[in-house]
């Protein structure tokens, strides 16, 4: 078979030229080998600590396709349990959220602890002596970690740890989450949407800042019109403006914003009577921090992808968004928004209000990238147009925000994954 | 025929305000959310903007908590008045690029309910089941509304509204790009 028929990617670095094969937003056995090569081998955003905050909390969710329920037992750990009774399969957890001791199939009532231990079997005489109660306990995936409160679990018990595989990509997750003094939060409420896309569309929309200025230039008209200063354009950063390969596929782009930003920096849409508490709690950061750390974390917007599907993007807010392919044509995504615990009730509704303005389904933004990202999908029908180009400033160094360098890291390390078992497969056979 | 019943519980709180006798029938009410949701089908919005207090607000509270509040909940829209009338503008230009070309919506708006009255603020809910048609998918949102109505000079006018859904999820929609 002709080799280029079968390749996604074509990266060719001498020449500038970087090409995704359309066949990878489409493909249904492309799909088939990423929940295989990717979603079973790279860790996954599960939750946040903050989610689940006393013994006995729980959230029920579905993570990498199967539904999942984040646990904090009595014993105060956080866990990941696969939501299927040991014994015949049904779902133990049917609420979305709240405090249980035990989980307790409807079925045929078996019963769990909160830590996931079998405790109670009706008419357990009936059983062998074979029958154990403990290797009848919730499973769990085979690795779960926190990173500054992050939660992640992997598939895949070779995998290298959490630490490890997110590379680069802690010292962004660190200017988030020094953000508070007593840690951050996830606040109520979550954004539950779609899209009629394949899911790498939105990895690449959601770091892709050439896009910004066609697709939302309707929520930069929003901004002039209440009275936010553009600087040039939104993108225009003197002192810190950088698209960076993380490692391991995660890659970020930080920069200068026009937009206010709830930690402490404050644009005159925020109301003069603001500006004093927001100077106050800036000086803060300089005292935490010195101040080039605390311009970093304050004035800086980051849009931060962590490989394969989890997104922080923090900027006139901060929204974590997680998704996963249903169909190679359709994501579910999640999205909450992320806030310091110790915020007072005045900020934290002026950050959940700077976030509407931008981020979510009804924001001004959003319902846009949406809307690109569905209109590609549609485009792909014209299978004779094969590839897709993502080459925009492969030979410009240092790269600017407007290149696709975060993205071609992305597909760099996408490639691998796809094709290593393949080669290690053909090396076996030879 | 108008509903007694609908005109009388209002309950405490109206003293002040609107008393029991100054509360719009069940179809006054429905006049006036009926020729809303036909403006807010034409595309008519400007007009729509009309219909609103100089306060208003319009809200969607997020699936997982339609009795959240906006300042501590992550809603997916919660507009003060200066939003929703650059929501409206922007509906109207060409940028918006969810609603270019426009969606088609169709609203059905039923089980109207006079509750009563809150100072001047007269509390209504109603019932809603809204079509978006476009490339070809049919999207339902499904849900109930909250106003607060008040009655001037011109006759009632929103104070707030909040679109409460039903749907656990914005799926297969994605987005709410109209004024729902
Ligand atoms: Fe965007």
């Amino acid at each position: 078979m002709d080799k280029s028929a079968e390749a996604f990617v074509i990266d060719d670095q001498e020449a500038g030229i970087f090409r995704v094969n359309r066949r990878a937003f489409t493909d249904a056995e492309c799909l088939e080998r990423e929940r295989r090569c990717i979603f079973d081998k790279c860790w996954i955003y599960a939750g946040h600590e903050s989610e689940v905050a006393h013994a006995g909390d729980f959230q029920s969710r579905n993570v990498a396709g199967r539904p999942m329920i984040l646990a904090r037992g009595d014993d105060g750990k956080v866990r990941v349990l696969l939501n299927t009774c040991t014994h015949r399969g049904a779902l133990v957890c049917r609420q979305k959220s709240g405090s249980a001791k035990t989980f307790q199939c409807p079925y045929h009532a078996w019963t769990y602890n909160s830590r996931g231990q079998l405790i109670g079997v009706p008419g357990e005489d009936a059983y062998s002596p074979a029958f154990k109660r403990d290797e009848f306990a919730l499973a769990q995936p085979a690795q779960v970690d926190n990173y500054r409160g992050f939660i992640f679990i992997c598939f895949d018990r070779a995998a290298d740890s959490l630490y490890d595989y997110l590379a680069g990509a802690k010292e962004y997750l660190d200017l988030v989450a020094d953000q508070s003094e007593l840690g951050m939060k996830v606040v109520a409420g979550v954004q539950a949407y779609s899209a009629r896309a394949n899911w790498k569309l939105l990895v690449e929309n959601s770091y892709d800042g050439y896009h910004g200025l066609p697709t939302h230039q309707r929520y930069f008209g929003f901004l002039s019109d209440i009275g936010v200063e553009m600087r040039g354009n939104n993108l225009g950063a003197p002192r810190q403006q950088r698209v960076v390969d993380l490692g391991n596929g995660h890659a970020v782009l930080e920069y200068q914003s026009a937009w206010g930003r709830p930690i402490a920096h404050w644009v005159p849409s925020f109301g003069e009577h603001r500006k004093a508490h927001f100077e106050q709690m800036r000086r803060r950061f300089d005292e935490r921090f010195g101040a080039d750390r605390a311009y970093r974390i304050c004035e800086t917007s980051r849009n931060l992808g962590i490989f394969p599907n989890l997104v922080i993007n923090d900027i006139m807010a901060i929204t974590i968004r997680t998704f996963y392919p249903v169909a190679s044509d359709y994501m579910e995504v999640n999205a909450w928004a992320l806030a310091p615990k110790d915020e007072s009730a005045e900020d934290s509704a002026l950050r959940l209000d700077n976030f509407l303005t931008f981020l979510g389904p009804g924001g001004f933004a959003t319902p846009d990238d949406v809307e690109m990202l569905e209109s590609c999908q549609r485009g792909f029908a014209n299978r004779e147009v094969a590839w897709s180009d993502i080459s925009r400033g492969m030979k410009r160094e240092p790269p600017a925000l407007t290149d696709e360098l975060q993205m071609r890291a992305f597909w760099r390390r996408w490639n691998q994954l796809m094709i290593e078992p393949q080669a290690a497969r053909a090396r076996r056979a030879a | 025929m108008e509903s007694t019943d609908d005109r009388t519980a209002s309950g405490e709180g109206t003293e002040s305000g609107v008393s029991a006798a100054q509360l719009p029938t069940r179809q006054e009410v429905e006049d006036f959310l009926y020729r809303e949701a036909g403006l807010l089908d034409e595309w008519r919005l400007e007009e729509w903007l009309e219909l609103l207090t100089d306060d208003a607000v319009y809200q969607v509270p997020p699936t997982d908590s339609p009795e959240g509040d906006a300042r501590n909940t992550l809603f997916i829209i919660a507009d003060d008045a200066v939003r929703i009338r650059s929501r409206v503008k922007q509906l109207l230009g060409k940028f918006a690029w969810a609603e270019n070309p426009h969606s088609r919506t169709r609203r059905m708006i039923a089980n109207v309910r006079v509750l009563g009255a809150e100072g001047d603020d007269i509390l209504v809910t109603a019932n809603f089941a809204v079509f978006r048609m476009r490339y070809e998918s049919v999207d339902t949102y499904i849900g109930h509304y909250s106003y607060k109505l008040i009655r001037g000079a011109e006759g009632l006018k929103i104070k707030e509204r909040r679109a409460i859904l039903d749907n656990e999820a914005l799926r297969p929609h994605g987005k709410i790009s109209f004024i729902l």
